[in-house]
C-alpha cells in the first residue's frame, strides 16, 4: 500500500472515529438508552451517516472513472441466508447486552475508556471462535 | 415537555453532526481508495497474522488486513482528537459491568462475523448502497437488541 493510500485510509478512519465520539456512541449507556427507547439519537447518527455514504457511493462512480488513489471502486454485495440471519440475531443479542459494537469498541480506546478493552477482547474472541468453527 | 425533548432528552445536534462525520469518513475512504469501510472484518482479518488455518488465510482477509488495521488506527486517533480537543481530556468511563462487556462483546464479534457485518457494515455501508439483505440484517439485529436490552434492564433492576 503506498503512502498516499495509507494517509487517506488513516484520515478516513479519523473522521469516522471523531464522528463516533462526537455523537457519544462510544458511551455504552447512550446506545443502551436508545435500545430501551429512552433516547432516539442513534437514529440521527445512523441516518446522517447513511445519507452521506449513499451520496458518495452513487455519485463517485459517475463522476470519476476510478478512485483518486486506486484503480477501481469495490462493491460488497450482501446476501440474505441462514448465516446472515443467525449472525445478525446473535449480534443484536450481544449489542443489547453490552451497548458496544465494533467501531466504538476500537474508537473508545482513543478517549481513554479502558473498560471498553473488555468488549474489544470479547469481540476479538467471538470473531476467533467464528473463524475456527467455520468450514 | 415537547416531543423532541422526550424523544431526544440530550439534544439532537451532536447526534446528527457526529453521524455526518461518520458518513464522511466512509465516503472519503471510498472516493480515495474505492473501498467499502465496515468495521467488523478487521476482527477476522487481523487473526490471519497469527493463525495458519485456511479460513483466516482467505484472500479477502489477507489482502485487506493491512488497510483495515490502518483504518482502525485512524478510529483511535480520531477519538483522541475529540477527547483532547472537544471533551477536555476527562477519561471516559462506563458503568456497564465487565461481564456484560465481555459476554456481550463475544456475541457481537461472533454474530457480526457470521452475519458478515455489523452496525457499520450492514447499517451504514449496506444501507448506503441500498442492499435489501443488509436492511433485513439491520432489522433483525435491532429487534434482538431491543429485546435483550429491555429484558436485561428488567431482570437487573
Amino acid at each position: 500500500m503506498n503512502t498516499g493510500r495509507v494517509l487517506a485510509t488513516l484520515a478516513a478512519g479519523m473522521l469516522f472515529g471523531f464522528g463516533l465520539s462526537y455523537a457519544t456512541m462510544i458511551r455504552p449507556e447512550v446506545v443502551l438508552s436508545f435500545l430501551r427507547f429512552q433516547d432516539f439519537g442513534l437514529m440521527l447518527v445512523m441516518g446522517g451517516a447513511v445519507v452521506v455514504v449513499l451520496l458518495a457511493y452513487k455519485l463517485a462512480p459517475r463522476l470519476l472513472t476510478r478512485p483518486l488513489l486506486d484503480d477501481h471502486f469495490h462493491e460488497h454485495p450482501s446476501v440474505w441466508n441462514r448465516d446472515t440471519a443467525v449472525g445478525a440475531a446473535l449480534f443484536g443479542v450481544g449489542w443489547g447486552l453490552c451497548g458496544v459494537c465494533p467501531g466504538p469498541a476500537i474508537a473508545g480506546l482513543g478517549a481513554g475508556n479502558w473498560s471498553l478493552l473488555w468488549a474489544l477482547a470479547g469481540i476479538a474472541l467471538g470473531a476467533l471462535v467464528q473463524g475456527l468453527r467455520a468450514k | 415537555m415537547s416531543i423532541s425533548q422526550s424523544l431526544l432528552p440530550l439534544g439532537w445536534q451532536h447526534y446528527l453532526l457526529g453521524g455526518l462525520c461518520i458518513g464522511a469518513g466512509a465516503a472519503l475512504l471510498f472516493v480515495m481508495t474505492g473501498r467499502i469501510g465496515g468495521m467488523s472484518t478487521v476482527f477476522s482479518s487481523t487473526w490471519s497474522y497469527l493463525l495458519r488455518r485456511p479460513f483466516f488465510q482467505q484472500r479477502r482477509f489477507v489482502d485487506s488486513r493491512g488497510w483495515r488495521l490502518v483504518y482502525a488506527a485512524g478510529l483511535i486517533l480520531g477519538a483522541l482528537v475529540w477527547w483532547l480537543g472537544f471533551a477536555g481530556g476527562k477519561p471516559e468511563a462506563t458503568s456497564v459491568p465487565v461481564w456484560q462487556l465481555l459476554v456481550g462483546g463475544f456475541f457481537v464479534g461472533y454474530g457480526a462475523r457470521l452475519g458478515n457485518g455489523c452496525t457499520s457494515g450492514h447499517g451504514i455501508c449496506g444501507l448506503g448502497s441500498l442492499q435489501l439483505p443488509s436492511l433485513l440484517a439491520v432489522l433483525t439485529f435491532m429487534a434482538t437488541a431491543f429485546l435483550t436490552a429491555n429484558l436485561i434492564a428488567r431482570v437487573l433492576s
